[in-house]
C-alpha cells in the first residue's frame, strides 16, 4: 500500500495563464487537484475511465482526460481549464455559441465539449459536420444534446471567423 | 388563462447558461466542507446470501482510516434503519443478508478518499450463498424468497393490505377491468397474442449520486444531488424521529437525474455516517456504484387483442410483470400508475389489465424517464403493428381506426380531455411523407420505416407549493423545491412569475431547493413540474400581485395607476424596505380508483403523448441496422419555452435510443459484468440518426398553467417499437426482446431463412 505521508510533493505549473504551486498526493489526478486545491469545478469526474470527457483539460496544448492524468504530470506544464476561456465577463466564441444554440441540458459534460470545440477550431477553423462528429466522438452527453452541440460548433466557427 | 402572453411562450436561453459554459455552475459534486471525511463502501460480490462475518481488521489498521462502519454500527444510531417510499424494506447497510450484487455492506471513513477506497477493498466478507432469482416471471412462483416479510411504508393506501405477508415476492398486484374482455374475445373475428420483454438498464446521470451530511447540535444538514428534497427531509426525519424542521436538505443544479435521484439514495447512509463520525461526511458514488443503486425495471408483457374484420380492436388483455429488483423503491407505483395505460392510446371497449411488481435479486429498479411507460409502449405498439400487418392494413391507418379521441373514456374510467393523440400521429405521418413512395433499398441493404405512439397519465394526486417575493426595488425571487437537473425548470418558473407580475426576466431569481427556505414539493419527477409547480408559482405570483394592488390602494393610489413598484414600497415604508410575499399550494382534483375494478372518473389532471417515426437500413448479411431518419412529435400543450421543449423531446429520444439498441446490464453467475461506461454502451455522437427532427403540435392544456403540460418523458415513448416496426418493414423479422442488437436481427434473419443459430 502507499504510505500517504511520503507520497506527497509540490508541483508548479501554469494554470489558465498564471503560475501556481500545489501540494499534491502522488495518487491524485489533475481533476481532483483542480477541485480541491484551486476550487475549479469545470473539470469533473463522471465515468472515471477516460470515456466521457467531463474531466477534460488542455495540457501543453493537448486535450487530456483529467481523470486519467496524474497531477504529478502537470509539474512544469501549462494547463487550461474551461474557467480560463472567458476574458473577464466576455465569453469566448465557443461559450457564446453553446448558450445560443441551447447545446446543453444539465451542463455536466459542457466544459469538456467546449474545450474540445476550441481545440478543434484551433486546428481546423471550418470543419464540416463529419469532422465535427469525429473530433467530438470521445465525449459523451447523457442528456443527448448532440444535435445542438454540432450546431454550436458550427456557430462558434462562424463567430471566430468573423471576429 | 386566455389572452396573449409576453414572456411565456418565448425561447429564453436557460438562466444558468452562463454558469454552465464557464464551468462555474454549482453541483453538489463540487462542494467541499471543512473537516469533512470521505466514505467508500465495500459491496456485495454475490446476489443473494447470508452474511456469516465481516472482517474489518485490515481496513481498520490502514493508516488514515477514521472509522469502519457496518450495518450493526448503523443500528446503534438509527435503531430502525430501513427506508423506501413504498416499502420500508431497504437497510442502510446490509443486515444479516445481502439481496443483490453490489449491495453496500460496510463503509470506510477517511480524510483522504484514496485511503478510504483502499481500506474498503481490505474488508473481507464471508457469505453463505443462497440461490437467487433474477427473472420477473419466475419470481412469481420461485422458491427463492427475497424478503421474509413485506413491510409496506403506510404512505399508500393500496399497499396497506400487504403488511406482514410472508413467502411471496409479489410487492403489489394491480388489476383493472373495463367492459367484458372475455366475452369480446369469445366473439372476436381475429385474436392475436404476443409476449415482449425489456432488459435492465441504468440512468447513468453524469454527476454521480452524492450526498454530504453534517449532523451536529441536534440538527442535520444534508447537501445532496437529489430530485426529491422534500421527500428526503421527510424520510430522514422519520428515521431520526425528529421534526422535519430539524432536517435541512439542500441541493443545487443536478448533473442529470432521469429518475435515478428520486426518493432516498445516498442520503440515509451519509446521515448515519455523520452521526457516527461527528463530522461532515461526503458519500460520492462512482459511475460503477450507480449501477448497484437504482435501475430501470426489466419487464415481461403478455398482450392479446380481439379484433373485428374492419380492423377495430374490440378487447385487449394485458399481463405485465415488473422486475423491481431487491428493494421496492417506487416500483409498486410504476406497477399501478403506469399499469392502467397498458392497453395503449386506443378506444377499446373491453380491457383487462393485470400488473405485478416482483422482488428479485437484481439491483433495485425505480423510475426512469417514463415511469414504466416505455416498457408498455414497446409491447403494445409492437403488437399493434403486427396486427395491422397481418390484417393487411396500413399501420398508420390501423392506429387511426382505433385511436382514443377526446371525449372518449379511457380504460381507467376517465374521459380524455386535451389529449392530442390523433393530432401527433397525423403530424408524424405528414413529416414522414407516409403517403409517398418509399425507397426500400436493394440487394443486401434493405430499408423500412415504422411508427409508434404512446401515452401517459400524469401521476396524481401530488402537491407543489411556491413562494414568490417581490423586493422593494421591484426585483423578484421565486422559492420552489423543483430541482433543475437540465430540463430548464428554473427558466420556466421565472418565465411564469415574470408573466404574472410583469417583471422582466433579468430581475428574477429562482432559489435552489433548500428545505429550510423553499416550501414543499412532492418531487421533480414524472414530467409533473411544469404543470404542478407551474401552477403553484403562477398562483403565488398572482397572490403577490394582489398584495401589490392592495398596497397601492392603501397608500391612496387610484385603480389603474402606473406608479412603479419601487415607488410603492418607498411610499409605504418611507424608504426602499419591506417585501411582498405571495404563496400558494397547488393540488389538482383527483378521484382515487375503486380498489376492485381499478376505475376512477378522474384519474389524472393531464395526458402526455409522444409519437416516433423512423426509417432504417438493415444489412441482411450482418444484421447491422442504421437509423437514417428519426422524427419525434409530442403533445406538450402550449410550450412555456419552445426551444427548451424541443431539446427535451430530442434528448429523451436519444436516451431511449440507447435503451433500444445497446444498453443492457448483464448479470452472469450472480455478478453484474458490465457496470461501467466501457462495457455498458450509451449513445455517442456517432449513434445519432443521420436526420433527426423533434417537434410538437399546436395544442392547449386547458387546465394547465398558460396551457402547458409536462414534456420530459414524452420523447421516449415511441422510439423502441418504432425501430422494431421499421426493422420488420425492412427485412420481415420481428424482434420481441430489447435491446435490439445486430446479433438479434441476424439471428432472426437466419431463423427466417430456416437455419437457426446455436446459442454460442
Ligand atoms: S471522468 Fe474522465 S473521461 Fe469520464
Ligand atoms: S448536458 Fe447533461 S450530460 Fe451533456
Amino acid at each position: 500500500m502507499t504510505d500517504t505521508k511520503n507520497s506527497r510533493r509540490t508541483i508548479r505549473f501554469t494554470l489558465n495563464g498564471r503560475p501556481v504551486a500545489a501540494d499534491i498526493g502522488l495518487n491524485q489526478n489533475i481533476t481532483e487537484v483542480l477541485q480541491d486545491s484551486f476550487g475549479l469545478g469545470g473539470s469533473r469526474e463522471s465515468c472515471g475511465q477516460g470515456l466521457c470527457g467531463c474531466c477534460t483539460v488542455i495540457m501543453d496544448g493537448k486535450a487530456v482526460t483529467g481523470c486519467l492524468t496524474l497531477a504529478a504530470f502537470a509539474d512544469g506544464a501549462s494547463v487550461t481549464t474551461v474557467e480560463g476561456l472567458a476574458d473577464g465577463e466576455t465569453l469566448s466564441a465557443e461559450q457564446e455559441a453553446f448558450i445560443e444554440t441551447g447545446a446543453f441540458q444539465c451542463g455536466f459534460c459542457t466544459p469538456g465539449f467546449i474545450l474540445m470545440t476550441k481545440q478543434l477550431l484551433d486546428e481546423n477553423p471550418d470543419p464540416d459536420d463529419e469532422e465535427i462528429r469525429h473530433y467530438l466522438s470521445g465525449n459523451l452527453c447523457r442528456c443527448g444534446a448532440y444535435p445542438e452541440i454540432v450546431k454550436a460548433v458550427r456557430l462558434a466557427a462562424g463567430k471566430r471567423r468573423n471576429a | 388563462m386566455a389572452g396573449t402572453t409576453t414572456t411565456v411562450g418565448r425561447s429564453f436561453p436557460r438562466m444558468e447558461g452562463r454558469a454552465k459554459v464557464t464551468g462555474r455552475a454549482e453541483y453538489v459534486y463540487n462542494l467541499r466542507l471543512p473537516n469533512m471525511l470521505h466514505a467508500k463502501a465495500c459491496r456485495s460480490t454475490i446476489s443473494h446470501g447470508r452474511i456469516r462475518s465481516i472482517d474489518t481488521s485490515a481496513a481498520e489498521a490502514t493508516p488514515g482510516v477514521h472509522h469502519v462502519v457496518t450495518g450493526a454500527d448503523i443500528c446503534k444510531v438509527l435503531p430502525e434503519p430501513f427506508y423506501g417510499p413504498a416499502f420500508h424494506d431497504q437497510p442502510i447497510l446490509a443486515l444479516e443478508k445481502v439481496r443483490h450484487y453490489g449491495e453496500p455492506i460496510a463503509v470506510v471513513l477517511a480524510a483522504d478518499p484514496h485511503v478510504a477506497e483502499l481500506a474498503a477493498q481490505r474488508i473481507v466478507v464471508d457469505y453463505e450463498e443462497l440461490p437467487a432469482v433474477f427473472d420477473e416471471v419466475e419470481a412469481m412462483t420461485s422458491d427463492v424468497i427475497v424478503h421474509e416479510e413485506l413491510k409496506p411504508a403506510g404512505t399508500f393506501a393500496d399497499l396497506k393490505h400487504l403488511a406482514g405477508k410472508r413467502d411471496t415476492n409479489l410487492a403489489l398486484d394491480y388489476h383493472l377491468r373495463h367492459g367484458d374482455a372475455d366475452k369480446a374475445f369469445a366473439e372476436a373475428d381475429r385474436v392475436f397474442e404476443h409476449t415482449f420483454s425489456t432488459q435492465q438498464t441504468m440512468h447513468t446521470p453524469f454527476e454521480p449520486m452524492i450526498a454530504i451530511a453534517d449532523v451536529r447540535n441536534s440538527a442535520a444538514t444534508v447537501y445532496t444531488s437529489t430530485q426529491s428534497p422534500s421527500f428526503v427531509r421527510y424520510e430522514l426525519a422519520r428515521l431520526l424521529g425528529w421534526p422535519e424542521s430539524s432536517v435541512r436538505v439542500k441541493t443545487s443544479h443536478l448533473g442529470g437525474g432521469f429518475g435515478a435521484k428520486v426518493y432516498v439514495k445516498t442520503e440515509a447512509l451519509a446521515l448515519a455516517l455523520s452521526m457516527i463520525a461527528h463530522r461532515p461526511v461526503r458519500l460520492a458514488l462512482t459511475m460503477e456504484e450507480q449501477f448497484y443503486t437504482i435501475t430501470k425495471h426489466p419487464s415481461t408483457f403478455r398482450i392479446a387483442s380481439a379484433v373485428d374484420k374492419n380492423g377495430k380492436v374490440t378487447a385487449r388483455k394485458c399481463e405485465v410483470w415488473w422486475n423491481g429488483g431487491a428493494y421496492a423503491d417506487i416500483g409498486p407505483r410504476v406497477t399501478q400508475k403506469s399499469g392502467f395505460t397498458a392497453a395503449g392510446p386506443y378506444n377499446i371497449d373491453n380491457v383487462s389489465i393485470d400488473s405485478y411488481a416482483l422482488y428479485t435479486n437484481r439491483p433495485p429498479a425505480g423510475a426512469l424517464r417514463g415511469f414504466g411507460i416505455p416498457q408498455l409502449v414497446w409491447a403494445y405498439e409492437s403488437h399493434t403493428d403486427i396486427i395491422a400487418r397481418e390484417m393487411g392494413i396500413d399501420p398508420v391507418d390501423f392506429r387511426k381506426r382505433n385511436i382514443l379521441r377526446n371525449g372518449r373514456m379511457q380504460a381507467v374510467g376517465t374521459v380524455v380531455k386535451d389529449g392530442e393523440f390523433e393530432a401527433i400521429l397525423d403530424e408524424l405521418a405528414k413529416r414522414m411523407d407516409w403517403d409517398k413512395p418509399f425507397d426500400r433499398g436493394s440487394g443486401t441493404v434493405r430499408r423500412g420505416r415504422g411508427v409508434a405512439i404512446g401515452f401517459k397519465a400524469s401521476i396524481s394526486p401530488t402537491t407543489s407549493s411556491a413562494i414568490v417575493a417581490v423586493n422593494a426595488d421591484g426585483s423578484c425571487i421565486v422559492y420552489c423545491s423543483t430541482v433543475d437537473m437540465g430540463q430548464g425548470s428554473d427558466t420556466a418558473m421565472a418565465q411564469i412569475a415574470s408573466e404574472v407580475l410583469d417583471i422582466p426576466m433579468e430581475k428574477i431569481r429562482v432559489v435552489n431547493p433548500d428545505t429550510d427556505v423553499t416550501p414543499y414539493d412532492m418531487s421533480t419527477l414524472g414530467s409533473r413540474s411544469t404543470f404542478h409547480m407551474g401552477h403553484a408559482v403562477r398562483l403565488a405570483a398572482a397572490d403577490a400581485r394582489e398584495k401589490l394592488l392592495a398596497l397601492a390602494k392603501e397608500i391612496g393610489l387610484p385603480e389603474g395607476h402606473n406608479t412603479p413598484v419601487p415607488e410603492l414600497f418607498v411610499r409605504k415604508f418611507g424608504m426602499s424596505a419591506g417585501a411582498i410575499i405571495g404563496s400558494a399550494n397547488y393540488i389538482p382534483d383527483f378521484t382515487p380508483p375503486n380498489y376492485s375494478t381499478g376505475q376512477s372518473p378522474n384519474a389524472t389532471p393531464f395526458w402526455m403523448s409522444g409519437a416516433t417515426g423512423v426509417e432504417v437500413e438493415v444489412d441482411t448479411e450482418t444484421g447491422q441496422m442504421r437509423i437514417l431518419r428519426m422524427i419525434n412529435v409530442c403533445d406538450i400543450g402550449k410550450a412555456i419555452n419552445p426551444v427548451v421543449v424541443e431539446t427535451q423531446i430530442s434528448g429523451a429520444a436519444v436516451m431511449q435510443l440507447g435503451f433500444t439498441v445497446s444498453e443492457e446490464m448483464v448479470i452472469e453467475n450472480g455478478q453484474l459484468t458490465n457496470p461501467s461506461l466501457a462495457d455498458y454502451r450509451i449513445p455517442g455522437i456517432f449513434d445519432m440518426p443521420s436526420v433527426m427532427e423533434s417537434g410538437f403540435v399546436a395544442a392547449d392544456q386547458q387546465n394547465g398553467p398558460f396551457g402547458a403540460k409536462g414534456v420530459g418523458e414524452s420523447g421516449t415513448f415511441g422510439v423502441s417499437p418504432a425501430i422494431a416496426n421499421a426493422i420488420e418493414d425492412a427485412v420481415g423479422v420481428r424482434i420481441t426482446k430489447m435491446p435490439i442488437k445486430a446479433e438479434a436481427i441476424y439471428r432472426a434473419l437466419c431463423v427466417k431463412q430456416g437455419r437457426e443459430l446455436s446459442d454460442d
